[in-house]
């Protein structure tokens, strides 16, 4: 059925999966506030950014990334100047690409949750004495929750099945890069399709789930 | 009005179609209302007082305390005051008893002089603790955001149309809770409002709000008794008057309100003799003559001396004003009317009043 | 009426059926290796013939999977010499049709200039940091870099350094950005005119590994289409085989 390598290949997703969607809610909270609230004429242009990964090909991501990332790439020779080498083929680098990658997905839900708050909560907390910190975290968290939840949700799930970004730069390395969906290919390119089949069902099985569980537990779904 | 106490408050704001200039000193005690037509200014004035509305240039002082100044601006949590929107703006994820405690416990122990008993009791809602703000009505939620301000123990109450979004008879509930608190805690109120009979019965004194101006201000009985209210209340236009309950006649079931200038017989609603209430006479109730008449079915006939009259918004009428003793009063007649009785200020004639309206 | 109906008929039937007869279309399925050439072949070709080169590019384990479930193909350009052989037994292929159209030489190369000595002897010194490759288990030039190295006796110790592409060309994108300091790619990805395009590469000698042979094959779906028939006649001519040549593949 499945084999070692597969098993490892299932563990490093999880792994990066999770370890994606935790650094995204940190990083894409202040990032949807901002969109959320912002009445800047960068607004436009930051939200672009951020959906961009929406429409464009992984592998375009995936390339850029590998070259933004590599020895000559901007960001290769902060991360080296920082002694921290550089990012492709490491397991750091499938972290900082999925962040990218996957940023859409956990800002946008944020982002509407905020906006559906509106600004009254905010104008009725602050004249309870809260401050901005303390509301943040008393009534605009706890009112966002529905849309943590789908964040979290599709954040992780988008990540699971991230291929062409992991492809172009993580190198397949077992145990550092080699995640499933890149598993999965392999067994397709070298017409092993009974692994293939056991691989790509589960992802699919583990996909419904995920998305069973966001339409049970939200089922307002749009109140997010 | 001394230094260091009253509310002093100096604002200038300019958006596009609409700006905000008011200069104003008023009283650091009792109900204040901001009244005006919608547009007029008077909820942003109340923004900018809360410091929602960042009002860069402002000076602001509450009994002595500077909130904002040249080089001082408290931001809205900073500013011990409390604020009831129009609509609760309740928190939705938390009971009303966790709604009632989140102002209060993020204020200092010392500082608190309104307990949550206090606030739950005059706004009666005990029974409504454990409930989500989902699940109470609209005159319930407007009470816990009422109680969840005062819980704060502010030293400014800021009311946002409190009642406008209700219909009239959870108006009718909310407006006891409104005087009892008026009655029963010290605590300077701003009430916005553009419902002449909310202003007539909370407000002790008033600022009248035009096109971001405060265009009138003084005590509630002097301003709406002047002629010269750059506001036309129209059908509205009349005085109100503090009046104590004199006698009571139980065969006819009135009661004899006495005021500073007369008495008048008015609907007995059972208040006992010597409580302290308001009554309304709208300028429409009132006609004039120049002899006391008999044979009339009016109840409520008073000597008054003409002070001034003005025009009308309406061409066929005009606005008389007269004094009862003390007490001012407002008249309206057809200009013929007043053309045949030759009305002139210093003239004596007789005021029929055909309907009082005991307010609280 | 009738009679002139079927007239115009057949005549409308005949413009359309006649030029197609003259000027076939053939859908061709060319290993992401052979990407270059192939284009300027296919210009050739077209200019010759009259016939049209529609070309796609890919790794030839996914061609042979849409092949499979009925892809519209009817040559396949492979990157090694066991898929059309796979296609030819399973009666997706034409029999006999199968010919090795090129030999694909192995080329260590650096983005780098001087990186690569002209002996591979930057192989035993060890000092980079990622060897990328294409993965062995999908791509042929994979298969014959783990076979050199392994005559080499370095597999053992070079394993640690691997980074694989899943195919050349991915392989030679490491390479290329520098993210590897050294690959394994195709010489074709690097040679053009006869000479290396940048970098520095060391050949790899044809004794250190199986000869990468890339096989040409009509598929079923080809097998009456006269354009497929003149592409593979046209495979083997010296103008071909000639630019073939010019990109570093035998034959």
């Amino acid at each position: 059925m499945l084999s070692d390598t597969d098993w490892s290949a299932i563990r490093l997703t999880l792994e990066l999966a999770s370890v994606t969607t935790l650094l995204l809610l940190v990083i894409g909270t202040p990032i949807a506030w901002w969109l959320a609230r912002t009445r800047s004429a960068w607004k436009g242009a930051v939200g672009a950014v951020v959906a961009l990964p929406i429409v464009l090909p992984p592998t375009v991501i995936g390339f850029y990334l590998l070259v933004a990332m590599g020895p000559e790439g901007p960001v290769g020779r902060l991360t080296q100047s920082l002694g921290l080498g550089v990012l492709p083929f490491t397991f750091a680098g499938l972290v900082v690409a999925s962040v990218f990658y996957s940023l859409p997905f956990v800002v946008q839900p944020i982002q509407n949750a905020f906006e559906a708050i509106g600004e009254r909560p905010l104008e009725a907390a602050a004249t309870l004495r809260a401050s901005p910190l303390d509301t943040f975290f008393s009534v605009v968290l706890p009112l966002a929750r529905p849309g943590y939840l789908t964040a979290s949700v599709l954040g992780f799930a988008h990540t699971v099945g991230e291929f062409g970004v992991v492809l172009m730069i993580g190198g397949n390395i077992p145990d550092k890069t080699r995640v499933v969906s890149v598993q999965i290919y392999d067994h397709v390119e070298a017409l092993e399709y009974a692994q293939a089949h056991w691989l790509a069902a589960g992802m699919v099985a583990f996909s419904f789930v995920v998305l069973l569980l966001l339409y049970t537990l939200n089922p307002t779904g749009r109140r997010a | 009005m001394s230094p260091g106490t009253g509310i002093r408050a100096r604002f200038k704001l300019d958006y596009s179609g609409f700006s905000l200039d008011v200069d104003l000193d008023l009283p650091g005690r009792g109900v204040t209302a901001l009244f005006g037509h919608s547009g007029s200014g008077k909820t942003t004035l109340l923004r900018a007082i809360a410091g929602l509305e960042h009002a860069p240039g402002g000076t602001l002082s509450v009994n002595g305390d500077v909130w904002q100044d040249a080089a001082v601006f408290r931001p809205t949590h900073r500013r011990p005051l409390g604020y009831v929107f129009q609509e609760a703006s309740l928190f939705p994820h938390l009971t009303v008893q966790a709604n009632l405690e989140y102002g209060q416990k993020r204020v200092p122990q010392a500082q608190r002089r309104v307990s949550l008993e206090q606030a739950v009791d005059l706004l009666n809602i005990g029974h409504l603790r454990a409930r989500k703000p989902a699940r109470l009505s609209g005159g319930e939620r407007q009470r816990v955001g009422i109680a969840r301000a005062l819980a704060t123990s502010p030293r400014l109450l800021l009311m946002d149309e409190p009642l406008a979004a209700l219909d009239h008879a959870l108006k009718q509930e909310i407006l006891p809770y409104l005087e009892r608190l008026h009655d029963e805690l010290d605590i300077p109120v701003l009430y916005v409002s553009h419902a002449p009979d909310e202003v007539a019965r909370l407000a002790d004194h008033i600022v009248v709000m035009e096109a971001g101006r405060a265009v009138a201000a003084g005590p509630l009985t002097d301003t709406l008794a002047r002629l010269d209210l750059p506001i036309k209340l129209g059908e509205d236009a009349g005085v109100v008057l503090d009046a104590v309950v004199a006698a009571r006649d139980e065969e006819w079931h009135l009661a004899h309100m006495e005021f500073a200038g007369g008495r008048l017989w008015v609907r007995d609603h059972g208040l006992p003799v010597g409580h302290h209430a308001r009554v309304r006479i709208l300028a429409r109730d009132v006609s004039l003559a120049r002899a006391p008449m008999s044979g009339t079915s009016i109840l409520n006939t008073l000597p008054a001396v003409v002070v001034d009259s003005v025009d009308d918004a309406h061409p066929a009428l005009t606005l008389v004003k007269l004094r009862v003793g003390e007490s001012p009063l407002l008249a309206r007649l057809t200009r013929r009317s007043a053309h045949a009785l030759e009305i002139t200020p210093g003239q004596l004639l007789y005021a029929q009043i055909k309907a009082v309206a005991l307010i609280g | 009426m009738h009679t002139r109906f079927a007239t115009s008929l057949t005549v409308l039937l005949l413009a359309l059926t006649f030029p197609a007869a003259f000027a076939a279309e053939v859908q061709v399925a060319v290993a992401a290796n052979f990407t270059a050439p192939m284009q300027r072949i296919a210009a050739d070709f077209e200019q010759a013939t009259g016939h049209q080169a529609k070309l796609a590019f890919g790794s030839t384990g996914k061609f042979y999977a849409q092949i499979k479930n009925g892809a519209p193909f009817d040559v396949l350009l492979a990157a090694d010499d066991e898929t059309p052989a796979k296609l030819e037994r399973e009666g997706d292929a034409v029999a006999s049709s199968r010919f090795t159209y090129s030999i694909g030489r192995l080329a260590l190369w650096s983005a780098k200039p001087g990186y690569v000595d002209a002996q591979g002897a930057v192989l035993k010194q060890g000092t980079f940091k990622h060897l990328a490759l294409a993965n062995p288990k999908l791509a042929p030039y994979g298969a014959a870099a783990v076979e050199t190295l392994n005559k080499l006796g370095l597999l053992a110790a070079l394993q640690p350094k691997f980074v694989q592409g899943e195919n050349i060309a991915q392989t030679f994108q490491f390479v290329s950005t520098g993210n590897a300091e050294l690959g394994f790619v195709a010489l074709s990805q690097v040679f053009e005119g006869g000479k290396l395009k940048r970098g520095s590469a060391w050949i790899v000698p044809p004794g250190l590994h199986a000869p990468i042979r890339q096989d040409a094959v009509v598929l079923a779906r080809g097998k009456d289409n006269p354009a497929a028939l003149a592409l593979m006649k046209y495979m083997k001519e010296d103008k071909a085989r000639a630019i073939i040549k010019a990109y570093g593949y035998e034959y």
